[in-house]
């Protein structure tokens, strides 16, 4: 009786992954679909693993997604930090006032979003293109940030900080050596999650964006209705199994680890 | 220390002036453009063109739409979540990793991709065929649209639900067990209120993106069926009517600000 509930739930699970995963492998086969047309199957290749690098279109899209997801991530990063350093020495009712207004691109919903900051950069006579995705995509990143880094400023200990400036530390000198460290892991998440966002996103990229300019999402989202280029499902497969592979290595390096330091013991 | 702080203070200045400039400022531009006409002079028409039958459509199909692919997520996800919880082993918050992997394949792919699966000579009736059961007949039907919506959302529901179920002590359900309460009585009394939390935050997170959605209605609908983002969208875009749009934007506001109203209001319970 006990076992074939654990059955069942196995089933379950596996059923969901089946749901989660089936659209992920079928554009993995695509990618090697001879046959242009999505509906049939024309036999193996690995043309479009070639031609992908000869279409000027992707790689510029592609090349355009990286840069603003990591000089958006990064500046959020500098920013996100050094607002957080100083909430700590704010009064309470500021510091909520703030965390409110960090909060709105979170709970608002994209569209929202895209469309407001679309207004002001259209209002204030800046041409719409890569610049204004670029500062779109910094605003919705630095609340990823906040959000990662402050709770490990509360879990800080100011008296170390403290301690170092007394020991005749200067405070960058005293901030890098007893801050820095222990709020690194949230600016790492932080940091990671800020990149995710920005490669994922296509609502607000979508209404601040200006002629000519694509990021990935935005070029497969005008090509959709003409059918999407099979070299798209190649670059799109390699992105995703890169990323698959990096996070299992990952995970097992911290497997071992764990393993490691309990063999010690 | 006093000249110390007010150094500090001044490290914040760059993001209080970028989120005044790039988060409120922007918010208060769509409350200008939705509150008047071309000429500038105040008016409620923008807003008020929700009431139109094509617009009133779309809002409700939208609101309909969104409350039952949060429906299904949460029933999809809370079992899957008990299921991973239960067991306890290391390998399952790998699994939980796993069912996060599949955002980084491209949302407009993934969600493209269901065309294929989902078409009348797709995947899932040839599947159906093979073993003797009728086609049925989802693409561009507003079930097609809650199955994307689910499919593009749910790992949204299982991420706050499993964090919540996670870090239910398990002295406290085995208390329940011990003091008489069967295992109907322990989920109903101790497991699901302690995690609440997780649920009314999952239930934040997917209601607000598929209510709002227009890029899994226009993907998965054939451009037949109209949410209230596919208009608002088109406002913008196609018709540019900015005072039009935002009028709209402002009646989405009030469902976004509603949502995060009521699950505070939960959460304040709880606590």
């Amino acid at each position: 009786m006990k076992s074939r509930a654990r059955f069942l739930k196995k089933i379950y699970i596996g059923l969901i992954f089946i749901f989660m995963y089936a659209p992920i492998v079928l554009l993995i086969i695509q990618s090697f679909n001879k046959s242009k047309s999505r509906a049939k199957w024309g036999g193996f290749t690995l043309e479009w693993y070639r031609t992908l690098f000869e279409d000027a279109g992707i790689i510029q899209a592609f090349t355009t997604t990286i840069t603003v997801a990591l000089i958006s991530s990064a500046v959020a990063v500098v920013l996100g930090t050094a607002a957080c350093v100083a909430m700590q020495r704010m009064g309470r009712r500021r510091k909520n006032i703030i965390m409110g207004v960090t909060n709105i691109p979170m709970l608002n919903a994209d569209i929202v979003t895209g469309v407001s900051l679309m207004l002001l950069f259209m209002s204030i006579g800046m041409q719409l293109g890569y610049g204004t995705v670029l500062l779109s995509h910094i605003t919705f990143n630095i609340p990823y940030v906040i959000l990662n880094v402050m709770p490990r400023f509360n879990e800080l200990n100011p008296h170390v900080y403290e301690a170092a400036l007394d020991l005749g530390a200067n405070p960058v000198y005293a901030f890098a050596r007893t801050v820095l460290p222990e709020i690194m892991p949230g600016i790492g998440s932080g940091a990671l999650m800020a990149f995710t966002m920005s490669l994922d996103d296509f609502i607000i990229t979508h209404f601040t964006t200006g002629a000519g300019v694509y990021t990935l999402s935005t070029k497969i989202y005008s090509e959709v209705k003409m059918g999407i280029k099979p070299e798209i499902y190649a670059l799109s497969s390699m992105i995703f199994v890169t990323v698959l592979v990096l996070l299992v290595l990952v995970n097992r390096v911290q497997h071992q680890m764990v393993r490691g330091e309990g063999d010690e013991e | 220390m006093n000249k110390n702080s007010k150094a500090t203070l001044f490290l914040g200045l760059p993001y209080y002036l970028w989120a005044a400039f790039f988060i409120v400022i922007p918010l208060f531009m769509v409350v200008w453009y939705g509150l008047t006409d071309k000429t500038g002079a105040f008016t409620l028409a923008n807003v008020l063109s929700i009431m139109r039958p094509a617009h009133m459509k779309a809002l409700i199909l939208s609101i309909v739409l969104s409350l039952g692919a949060t429906v299904v997520c949460l029933l999809l996800a809370y079992p899957l979540c008990m299921f991973l919880v239960e067991s306890q082993k290391k390998a399952d918050s790998f699994l939980v990793m796993l069912l996060i992997v599949p955002m980084w394949m491209n949302f407009l792919l993934r969600t493209y991709a269901w065309q294929s699966i989902l078409e009348k000579t797709g995947i899932l009736n040839a599947f159906l065929n093979a073993i003797g059961l009728p086609s049925q007949h989802l693409i561009n039907t507003p079930g097609g649209i809650i199955l994307g919506m689910v499919y593009d959302f749910l790992p949204f529901m299982i991420l706050p639900i499993y964090n919540a179920l996670e870090k239910i002590d398990v002295n406290v359900v085995n208390a329940a067990h011990d003091l008489g309460a069967n295992g109907t009585q322990t989920f109903t009394r101790v497991i699901f209120p302690l995690s609440l939390p997780g649920v009314i935050s999952g239930i934040t997170m997917v209601f607000v993106p598929a209510l709002t959605t227009f890029v899994i209605s226009s993907l998965l609908g054939g451009g037949k069926i109209l949410l209230i983002g596919n208009v608002i969208e088109q406002e913008f875009t196609l018709a540019y009517d900015w005072h039009l749009g935002s009028g709209l934007s402002l009646v989405l506001l009030i469902f976004i600000i509603l949502n995060i109203v009521v699950s505070t209001a939960f959460d304040r319970a709880e606590v």
